[in-house]
């Protein structure tokens, strides 16, 4: 990667309009490469290594329990985990909770940035307010909700009335853990479409204020548009940030009742069962499927982004 | 009742239904861990049989819970401050000069940032157990390294463009090199913008879980958030729930403070500089 930057800087650098020849543009350009250089070899050396290493491993039989038997097997272990259920299974509750946690955040997200944004007064205490939900370890929340509305510990069961307690079965499990989510990450959704709502100038408010616009078509036909690329870099964030959920439904349910998300599946396989050539398949396998969804989130976006881009 | 009047009340329900999502389940937290142990399955919001500090008291007694906090704070610190350090530099690079790349070094730091950690827990895993770094301070510091300098880059980037570029040239009029430039007149005006994004990364090292609970073993490394996840409590016939609700609480102030803080940096930073404070 360091050398794609390199290769990359040595082609542009003979084509850009004022030949950058001089000895300070030289200068600054050499600086520039050496301050970057740390970071980056940096982060290619703490993620390129163990992913090249996880591809290698996903490609032995590898089992810490039969370290003898331990050898090239090709593609098999890829094989094992894309012909069984439980991989097809723990994908589709993955991408439940993902598009149900991430369909909620959007709409309570826009009405919180509206808040912050719209509120004539108290923004700060609200701004500081939703941080605290950001700033909470994710293990934290996962406790409080599951304490919240388990049956034994919980005040939520008096409040709604129900008797079997949510964490036993599988609605009220992916309940519990999607409410969690959204509680916790809303706010991070919210900033960044806040983000986006602050570029939206007032005059066309104003403008569309006077044609006798309401609010309601103001947002519709004025700001949503206009935020439409905030939206699409909050959604992509959100939705590879849920894909690998793993902390809360482990703490909640341990994956229990169909909660299994493909993050627990691998932890699950490598740690538990110390197969570390399938466990290394799986943790592949979820690399590849979250390149999958950024690409085509960059696809299908590719054009708003530019746009807010070439317009900021 | 007049527009102005009416807007008004709107707001204060609006504002205060906010306050109310972001503060319910840190007030039922807190109550949960004063609860008397009698008290804690007696399904009340509030501890109304009682206050006790029981819990509290009895989490500092064990040394699982005080290491895990001693690790926590100096895994989250280093890492903070090796990721922000190297960030500082690129990020400079990329807010001020010119070069080639510039787009592949923020792309790439939001690729790694995108990077799903479950994909490298098992091969660090091997790796560490077998080179040593298994249940160690840098075994954990080392993968912080995958979300936290990208995190860093991005909002020190962020930061760093909203320093006012004049004063840089000004100072290479007047004959500084760009290294001058850099130490003498663009370090000290984004000390509070280092100190934000060092805010930021701290809490994601601070919240990181699943690397802390494949990496690490003992409390020799074990931190708060991994300790938790297994906490069976000072014996195994008591029920954890108030004492986990207890160093639930503990390892959320310090955060809720520094959140509370640094707030409008921190939104500005998440934002990427589009807000101007």
């Amino acid at each position: 990667m360091a050398e794609a930057a390199v290769d990359r800087g040595a082609q542009t650098a003979t084509a850009p309009t004022k030949r950058p020849t001089t000895d300070r543009a030289k200068a600054e350009r050499r600086l520039a490469y050496w301050l970057c250089a740390p970071a980056v070899l940096v982060m290619v050396a703490v993620t390129g290594y163990p992913i090249v290493y996880a591809v290698v491993l996903s490609l032995q039989r590898y089992d810490l329990r039969f370290p003898a038997s331990r050898g090239w097997v090709g593609l098999d272990n890829y094989i094992q985990v894309l012909t069984a259920s439980t991989w097809w299974k723990d994908v589709l509750s993955t991408v439940i909770i993902t598009l149900c946690s991430v369909g909620i955040e959007l709409v309570i997200g826009t009405l919180l940035a509206l808040v912050m944004h719209r509120a004539i007064f108290g923004r700060g205490m609200v701004r500081a307010a939703i941080l605290i939900p950001y700033g909470i370890v994710t293990v934290v929340a996962a406790f409080t909700f599951l304490y919240a509305f388990q049956l034994n510990t919980g005040f939520v069961a008096d409040l709604l009335g129900y008797k079997s307690d949510p964490l036993t079965n599988t609605t009220g499990s992916y309940a519990v853990i999607i409410i969690t989510e959204v509680w916790k990450t809303t706010p991070f959704m919210a900033l960044l479409i806040l983000g986006g709502l602050v570029l939206v100038p007032d005059e066309l408010h104003e403008a569309a204020k006077i044609d006798g616009a309401s609010a309601v078509q103001r947002f519709f036909r004025i700001t949503l548009p206009l935020i439409r690329p905030a939206i699409l870099v909050a959604l992509l964030f959100r939705t590879l940030d849920a894909f690998r959920i793993f902390d809360t439904p482990f703490i909640q349910t341990r994956g229990a009742n169909g909660t299994e998300t493909v993050s627990i599946l691998g932890y699950n396989t490598l740690i538990n069962r110390v197969n570390l050539g399938l466990g290394s398949a799986i943790s592949v396998l979820i690399f590849i499927a979250v390149i999958l969804i950024a690409v085509l989130f960059i696809k299908g976006l590719g054009t708003s982004t530019a746009q807010q881009r070439g317009e900021v | 009742m007049p527009r102005s009047a009416r807007e008004k009340t709107m707001w204060s329900i609006a504002i205060g239904v906010v306050l109310l999502y972001a503060v319910i389940p840190i007030i039922w937290i807190i109550s949960l861990s004063l609860k008397k142990p009698g008290d804690i399955a007696d399904r009340k919001f509030l501890p109304t049989g009682g206050i006790s500090f029981d819990n509290y008291t009895s989490i500092f007694d064990t040394s699982e819970f005080t290491h895990a906090l001693i690790n926590s704070f100096g895994i989250a610190a280093i890492s903070t401050l090796i990721s922000i350090l190297l960030a500082s530099m690129a990020a400079y690079a990329v807010a001020r000069l010119k070069f080639a790349g510039k787009a592949l070094i923020l792309s790439g730091a939001l690729a790694i940032a995108m990077f799903p950690p479950i994909s490298i827990v098992g091969s660090l895993f091997a790796a560490w157990r077998s080179i040593g770094l298994f249940d160690t301070w840098p075994g954990l510091i080392i993968p912080y390294m995958t979300f936290t300098l990208p995190l860093g880059i991005y909002t020190l980037s962020a930061f760093f463009r909203e320093i006012p570029w004049e004063l840089e040239q000004a100072a290479q009029v007047d004959g500084a090199t760009p290294w001058q430039a850099f130490t003498r007149v663009i370090l000290p005006l984004a000390t509070p913008g280092i100190f934000t994004a060092a805010v930021l990364v701290f809490i994601f090292a601070w919240n990181d879980f699943l690397f802390a609970t494949v990496l690490t073993s003992t409390d020799a490394s074990r931190t708060v958030p991994a300790t938790l996840a297994f906490f069976t409590g000072g014996s195994q016939f008591a029920d954890p729930t108030g004492q986990v609700s207890a160093a639930a609480v503990v390892v959320t102030i310090p955060i809720i403070i520094l959140v509370l803080i640094f707030q409008r940096r921190i939104v500005a930073g998440l934002t990427a500089g589009a807000v101007k404070g």
